[in-house]
């Protein structure tokens, strides 16, 4: 029973980067209809960045909210530089630009900061709770990424700018009739993705320390949260992505053929699974449209 | 009377494809002027000419500023709310989430509110509808609800796409008689294309008549609707 516990909160943890990997990954979609392969490098590079403030010396709480602003600064940037030259290009050269990115983001991090694997410190210290059921950092984890989903179903929700950005991402056209700056929105969730991305990051370097290949897998956790959940549905995203924890999880401790080794073909099963059964996702949504 | 928009030597193009060969019409201030032809004569380009989301040339000005170089956000910024083809609904986002989206360059959350409820007034249905999911609107409520996002900019000219396409002729009799209060009672002006011919020429001051691109006549909507050949041959009734 504890060992269930356990696991499940492990689980819900985990399942909480990856919520916010595949919600970073759909907000994406859902703007420009392409998947960001280099969404991971992004994260890695921002961890990167916390890593190397912490290492001068500056104190961690002014660490994240540096790092979360910089993060969103190179998002921007990303979109306007790269990615909006693209336009309406086919497919394949979005596919080619973000294995690019994939690749440059990837060795610019090796090149400044090698390729040694280093322990990150956790924000919130050594230690656990409840007889060591539960470490600090899992409780922080948990408590840090569902704050931050909250304030983005807000913000979604209520704001006149989250409200601009649903508008554009769904409908260009529309939204440009009702003066609406597109290209500014798409730039704009550019930026949060990548500062969404950037908390991801830290939260997770602590467990899978930080070189930069940490986020490979755990961006492939996330597309398949994304893709179990949906990749039309943020909240089928964030969904997904902790799911994707918990069975991820469970099914590494409960069934012995799987173990610690083949918990990552566990990603891909799912999203073959789901892409072959119930392509939409979970909470996908065919757009009811009358005419 | 002063105009409002004014419209000169006006080209629209898709790729090499020429589809307007130089266009002269005029809507008044606090007037409506309509746009009558067959499909394909360019009525649809006209209007997304205007508001620059296709290449154009030739002059645009509207309250005489020439507005033929600026960006589509720029142009609705200065009073210009268009109708589109197909209505433009937000099909996932909520009827009342659609309308806020109207407002989205404007600042008074009050004055926002205010026009929220007078857009419920003029249009009953789509209070009763306000949290429902707009793509599940039917195809006559889709359409007051396009007018009415339309009408949260506080638009000084509004241009309509076939705001009949597609409807009962009850519901376009209703529909055009909101528009003509809405003219009236806000001063609103307005350019409507449209193929139904009979039921706009009621509306309208003044008429354009559009054929493969060009003006082939224009003048006072009755002078128009008088003339049989024109009748005849362009609008089919």
């Amino acid at each position: 029973m504890e060992l269930l516990a356990q696991q499940l909160i492990t689980g819900i943890a985990t399942g909480g980067i990856y919520a916010c990997m595949a919600l970073a990954v759909v907000m994406i979609y859902q703007a420009i209809h392409h998947l960001n392969f280099a969404q991971g490098e992004m994260a890695m590079f921002s961890t990167f960045i916390a890593w190397q403030m912490l290492a001068w010396g500056v104190p961690y709480w002014l660490v994240i909210p540096l790092t979360v602003a910089l993060s969103f600064v190179g998002g921007v940037a990303i979109e306007r530089l790269v990615i909006r030259p693209l336009g309406d290009a086919p497919v394949l050269s979005h596919i080619v630009v973000f294995i690019g990115l994939f690749a440059i983001i990837n060795s610019l991090a090796g090149f400044i900061w090698d390729f040694t694997i280093k322990p990150f410190p956790s924000p919130f210290g050594e230690g656990s709770q409840f007889g060591g059921l539960i470490s600090n950092h899992q409780i922080g984890m948990i408590a840090v990424t569902m704050a931050v989903l909250v304030m983005l179903f807000l913000f979604f929700q209520y704001t006149r700018v989250g409200l601009a950005m649903r508008a554009a991402a769904e409908n260009p056209a529309s939204a440009r009739l009702v003066g609406i700056r597109v290209g500014w929105m798409i730039a704009l969730g550019w930026g949060m993705a990548s500062a969404i991305g950037a908390i991801a990051g830290i939260l997770i370097a602590p467990i899978v320390f930080l070189e930069p290949n940490m986020m490979l897998s755990i961006l492939l956790y996330g597309f398949a949260g994304a893709v179990l959940g949906g990749l039309t549905s943020p909240t089928g995203a964030v969904f997904g992505g902790f799911m994707v924890g918990i069975i991820e999880n469970l099914a590494g401790t409960y069934i012995p053929e799987i173990g610690g080794e083949l918990k990552l073909p566990i990603a891909l099963f799912l999203i073959v699974t789901v892409l072959v059964f119930k392509p939409t996702g979970l909470f996908g949504r065919t757009v009811v449209q009358r005419v | 009377m002063s105009m409002l928009l004014e419209v000169t030597g006006l080209h629209a193009s898709y790729g090499d494809f020429r589809v307007l060969h130089g266009l002269d019409f005029t809507v008044e201030k606090g007037g409506i002027s309509t746009l009558l032809g067959a499909n394909g004569a360019g009525k649809t380009t006209t209007l997304r000419a205007l508001c620059g989301m296709i290449k154009r040339t030739g002059t645009i000005r509207f309250e005489g500023n020439d507005i033929s170089g600026k960006a589509t956000e720029d142009i609705v910024r200065l009073g210009v709310a268009h109708v589109p083809e197909g209505r433009g609904t937000f099909t996932g986002l909520t009827t009342e989430e659609n309308l806020q989206c109207g407002a989205m360059t404007r600042r008074s959350r009050a004055e926002i509110a205010r026009d929220l409820e007078q857009a419920y007034h003029w249009f009953p249905r789509l209070r009763e509808r306000r949290n429902q999911q707009a793509g599940t609107l039917s195809g006559g409520e889709q359409q007051m609800l396009a007018i009415a996002r339309a009408l949260m900019l506080r638009p000084r000219l509004m241009l309509l796409d076939e705001p009949s396409f597609g409807l009962a002729p009850l519901i376009v009799q209703e529909m055009f008689s909101i528009l003509r209060k809405v003219n009236q009672e806000e001063q609103v002006s307005m350019l409507i294309v449209e193929q139904n011919a009979g039921v706009v020429l009621e509306l309208a001051d003044n008429a354009f008549v559009l054929e493969t691109g060009d003006i082939v006549m224009s003048g006072t909507a009755a002078e128009v609707r008088d003339n049989e050949t024109i009748r005849a041959a362009y609008l089919g009734y």
